[in-house]
C-alpha cells in the first residue's frame, strides 16, 4: 500500500524536509523557485492568482533568477512558454480553469511540438455559470491534448508533483509537457503541515535541462513546427503516443529517486484498504482524505470498504487500474465533473474502459460530486458506498451527491 | 555590422531563404523575407504566423530557412518571440548561449496582425521585448483564398466580401495598426514596401538596431489575391505608393518621417484599375464609391503629411 502521506514515526530519509504552515499554491510556488526555470509566463487568474504572485515576489527580491513573462492572457502564457522552451529554456506556468480554456488551441501545440513545459493546474469549474471554485471540468477537458497529467491530494503532494514533473517532463523518452493538478481553494488556498525541501537538493534532484534541438543553436539551424499532411502527420501522432506510453515508466523512475532521497513514496495509484476489499470508489484529487475517514468508518461497522485513487490521469494507468480492482465486486467512480451528453463522466469512462480491456468487467457505478465547489460531507460519500452494496443499485450513471432535485 | 545596402554587398550574400518554396509566382513576400534578412547582417532567429509564407515554406521534411525557425500558431507570433527572446536572456545570463545575440524576427500577414493576432502583438509590444515585426500586408486572407481582413480597403471585391447585386464589395474602410502600434510609443514603426528596397532595407537596419521593439508593415502585393498578373508585382508595389494608399514612412523614437513623397500623386483610379479585385468601381455606376474611396486616401495622407510636419 502506498500512501501519499508522510508516515509518522517511519525513518528519516537522507534529506529532510523544514516543516512549514503554507496553502498549496504558495508551496507550489516554492517548488518553482526551486527547481529553477530559465522562463515562467503566467496571467493570474483565480485561484491559482497565489502562484503568481508568490513567484513575482521571488523574481522581484531575486530569489530566483527567471526570465518573468507578465503575458496579457492565459493563451499568450502558454504561447510564450512554447517559444522560451522551442528556444532550449526551462519553462514553467500556472492557470485554473477559464484560464486552461482559453489556452486549449496550445496545449496540444505544446505537446506536438514535445515541449517539457510543466503547468501548475489549479481546478477550477468552467463557465458557464461562472464560478471560480474547485470541480474538473478544466483539466477533463485537456486530457486529450497530449499532456501528461498528475493529481495531487494535499499541498505535500502538489509541492512533491511539482517537483517531479520536472523530471518527467524533460525525461528524453517522455519529452512531453506535463501538467501538476490541484484542487482549487481545497489545496490552493488552504494551509497544511507541510515539508519545505532544501533548494540546493531539489535544484540536484532535477538537474540541468539539456534540450535536443535548441532553437538557439544558430550553428545548426531548425525549423519548429512545421507544415505536416497526410504523409508525416500520423505518424508525428503515434510518436507522441510513444512518449505518452513512456511517460508511465517515468512517472515510477521520478517516484523511486524522490522517495530515495526525500522519503515520501508515490505511484501511479494510491490505495487505502484495497486488497481485501469488496465494495471501492475510484477518485482523484482532494476528496480522498474524507473518503479514507468513510472507509475507516464502514470497516469499523464490518463493510470491506476500500478506496483507489488515481494520481497519474494521463497516462491512464490502465493496467494498474484493472489489477488493483481485480477482487472488489463492487465498484463506484466519484467524478468532480461531467461529461454531457456521454456514456458516463471522465473518469468512470476510463474505469470502465480499464476493467473492461484488462478483462476484470466488473460492473461500474458512477456519482458526481463537488461541481463547482459544492461541498460534499463524509455522509453522502458514505450513503455511496451504501448504495453500492445494495443489489439493486446498477452500473453508469447513478446520480449526484448532495444535488437538489427539482420537486 | 549591418550590411552595406548596395547591390553588389548584397548578391554577395548568402540567401536565408531558400529557393524551392511553394509560393506562388510573382508573391512579393520571399522578396521582401529575402531583403529582411540580407539587411540584417547578424545571424536571425524567426518566428512564422500561420499563413502563405508558413505553408509554403516549410512543408515537412523539407524547409527553406537558413536560419532557426519556429511556427506556433496562427495568432500568437509575437508571443512566441517573446519567449523565445525571455529565453535567451535566461540562457545568456547563465552563459549557456555565447556569441553575437541574433535578431528576433517575426513575419506574418495582416491576418495574423490586424485581426486574430492584434492582441498578442500589442502585449508584445508593450512588454518591450526586443523583437522585429514585420508584417506582411496583402490586405486580405490570402493563404485562404482572398477573404476580407481589416486591411482590406473598402470597396474590394474579396471572397467574403463578394459584388453582389446589394452589396458593392467590402463595406468598411480599413483600420489603421501602424499608427494603432506607434501608439504604444516603442522606439521604430514605419511602413515599407518591397518596390523601394533601399527604403526597406534601411528600415530594416534601424529597427534592428533599437533596443526595444520595432514594428514595419509592408505592402505584399500578392497576384493571385488582388488578380494582377505575376510579373507585375514591383509595378504595383511602387504604384502603391505613388497613388499614397500606402505612404512609406517611418516613426522612429516618437518622431514620424516621411520616406517617399511622389513627385506628382496619381489619382486612385490608376491603383484600381491595375487590378481585378477593383475591376467592378470602374463602372460608371459605382463612381460615387471610386469617389469615396479617393477621399479616403487623400484625408489619411493629409493626416500622415501633417504627423510628418510637412502638411
Amino acid at each position: 500500500m502506498t500512501t501519499t502521506i508522510a508516515r509518522r514515526g517511519t525513518k528519516r530519509p537522507p534529506v529532510p524536509g523544514t516543516p512549514v504552515a503554507m496553502n498549496g499554491a504558495a508551496l507550489v510556488a516554492h517548488a518553482m523557485r526551486q527547481v529553477r526555470p530559465d522562463v515562467v509566463a503566467a496571467y493570474p487568474i483565480t485561484p491559482q492568482t497565489v502562484i503568481t504572485e508568490t513567484f513575482s515576489e521571488f523574481v522581484a527580491n531575486g530569489r530566483v533568477h527567471t526570465e518573468f513573462v507578465p503575458v496579457e492572457s492565459e493563451h499568450a502564457a502558454m504561447s510564450a512558454c512554447i517559444g522560451a522552451a522551442c528556444a532550449g529554456a526551462r519553462v514553467q506556468t500556472a492557470t485554473s480553469g477559464p484560464g486552461l480554456a482559453l489556452m486549449w488551441e496550445v496545449l496540444g501545440i505544446a505537446s506536438g511540438l514535445r515541449l517539457p513545459i510543466v503547468m501548475h493546474l489549479c481546478t477550477r469549474a468552467l463557465s458557464a455559470p461562472i464560478d471560480i471554485l474547485c470541480d474538473h471540468s478544466d483539466a477533463m477537458a485537456m486530457r486529450e491534448t497530449g499532456w501528461v497529467m498528475l493529481v495531487g491530494e494535499n499541498v505535500q503532494e502538489a509541492y512533491d508533483n511539482a517537483i517531479m514533473a520536472v523530471k518527467i517532463a524533460e525525461d528524453p523518452r517522455v519529452s512531453l509537457p506535463v501538467a501538476n493538478l490541484l484542487d482549487g481553494f481545497v489545496v490552493t488556498h488552504c494551509m497544511e503541515r507541510a515539508e519545505l525541501l532544501p533548494d540546493d537538493a531539489v535544484t540536484e534532484f532535477v538537474g540541468e535541462y539539456s534540450p535536443t534541438h535548441p532553437l538557439l543553436d544558430l550553428q545548426h539551424p531548425v525549423t519548429v513546427g512545421a507544415l505536416d499532411f497526410h504523409d508525416y502527420y500520423m505518424e508525428h501522432r503515434r510518436q507522441q503516443e510513444e512518449g505518452m506510453a513512456n511517460a508511465k515508466q517515468a512517472v515510477e523512475h521520478a517516484a523511486r529517486e524522490f522517495a530515495s532521497l526525500f522519503g515520501r513514496s508515490y505511484g501511479l495509484l494510491d490505495t487505502y484498504q484495497l486488497e481485501d476489499a469488496e465494495v471501492a470508489m475510484v477518485v482523484i484529487g482532494s476528496a480522498a482524505g474524507t473518503l479514507r475517514m468513510v472507509v475507516d468508518g464502514l470497516r469499523r461497522e464490518g463493510v470491506r470498504a476500500g478506496l483507489l485513487r488515481v494520481r497519474c490521469l494521463r497516462p491512464f494507468p490502465s493496467q494498474e487500474v484493472a489489477n488493483a480492482l481485480k477482487g472488489v465486486q463492487r465498484i463506484g467512480v466519484l467524478d468532480r465533473s461531467l461529461a454531457l451528453g456521454a456514456a458516463g463522466e471522465p473518469l468512470w469512462s476510463d474505469v470502465v474502459a480499464a476493467l473492461a480491456t484488462h478483462g476484470a468487467g466488473h460492473p461500474v457505478t458512477g456519482w458526481v460530486y463537488g461541481v463547482g465547489g459544492r461541498n460534499t460531507p463524509p455522509g453522502q460519500f458514505r450513503q455511496a458506498f451504501l448504495a453500492l452494496l445494495d443489489p439493486a443499485t446498477q452500473p453508469g450513471r447513478a446520480g449526484y451527491l448532495g444535488l437538489r432535485e427539482r420537486r | 555590422m549591418p550590411a552595406a545596402l548596395t547591390l553588389r554587398a548584397l548578391t554577395a550574400q548568402q540567401d536565408q531563404l531558400a529557393p524551392g518554396h511553394g509560393l506562388c509566382a510573382g508573391c512579393s513576400e520571399s522578396i521582401i523575407v529575402r531583403q529582411v534578412l540580407a539587411a540584417l547582417g547578424r545571424p536571425a532567429v524567426v518566428a512564422l504566423a500561420t499563413g502563405c509564407l508558413e505553408v509554403a515554406t516549410t512543408r515537412y521534411p523539407w524547409t527553406a530557412w537558413q536560419v532557426p525557425t519556429v511556427h506556433n500558431a496562427f495568432e500568437n507570433a509575437a508571443t512566441t518571440i517573446s519567449g523565445v527572446e525571455a529565453a535567451y536572456r535566461a540562457l545568456a545570463r547563465r552563459g549557456k548561449v555565447s556569441g553575437e545575440p541574433p535578431v528576433f524576427v517575426v513575419f506574418a500577414g495582416d491576418g495574423a496582425t490586424y485581426d486574430i493576432g492584434l492582441q498578442w502583438l500589442s502585449g508584445a509590444l508593450e512588454r518591450g521585448h526586443r523583437f522585429l515585426y514585420v508584417c506582411l500586408n496583402n490586405e486580405g486572407y490570402m493563404n485562404t483564398g482572398a477573404q476580407r481582413s481589416s486591411a482590406t480597403i473598402q470597396g474590394t471585391w474579396t471572397t467574403t466580401t463578394p459584388v453582389g447585386t446589394v452589396v458593392p464589395g467590402k463595406p468598411q474602410w480599413r483600420k489603421d495598426v501602424t499608427a494603432i502600434v506607434a501608439a504604444h510609443h516603442i522606439p521604430y514603426v514605419a511602413q515599407a514596401a518591397p518596390h523601394h528596397w533601399k527604403d526597406l532595407m534601411a528600415k530594416v537596419q534601424k529597427a534592428a538596431a533599437k533596443q526595444g521593439p520595432a514594428f514595419i508593415n509592408v505592402l505584399a502585393p500578392c497576384n493571385r489575391g488582388w488578380r494582377f498578373e505575376p510579373e507585375e508585382t514591383i509595378r504595383l508595389s511602387r504604384l502603391a505608393a505613388d497613388t499614397c494608399v500606402w505612404p512609406l514612412f517611418e516613426v522612429d523614437e516618437g518622431a514620424w518621417k516621411l520616406s517617399y513623397r511622389p513627385a506628382q500623386k496619381r489619382p486612385i483610379v490608376d491603383w484600381l484599375k491595375a487590378q481585378g479585385r477593383f475591376s467592378h468601381l470602374l463602372d460608371p455606376q459605382r463612381q460615387d464609391l471610386a469617389l469615396e474611396v479617393q477621399s479616403r486616401v487623400d484625408q489619411e495622407w493629409q493626416q500622415l503629411l501633417s504627423r510628418c510636419g510637412s502638411g
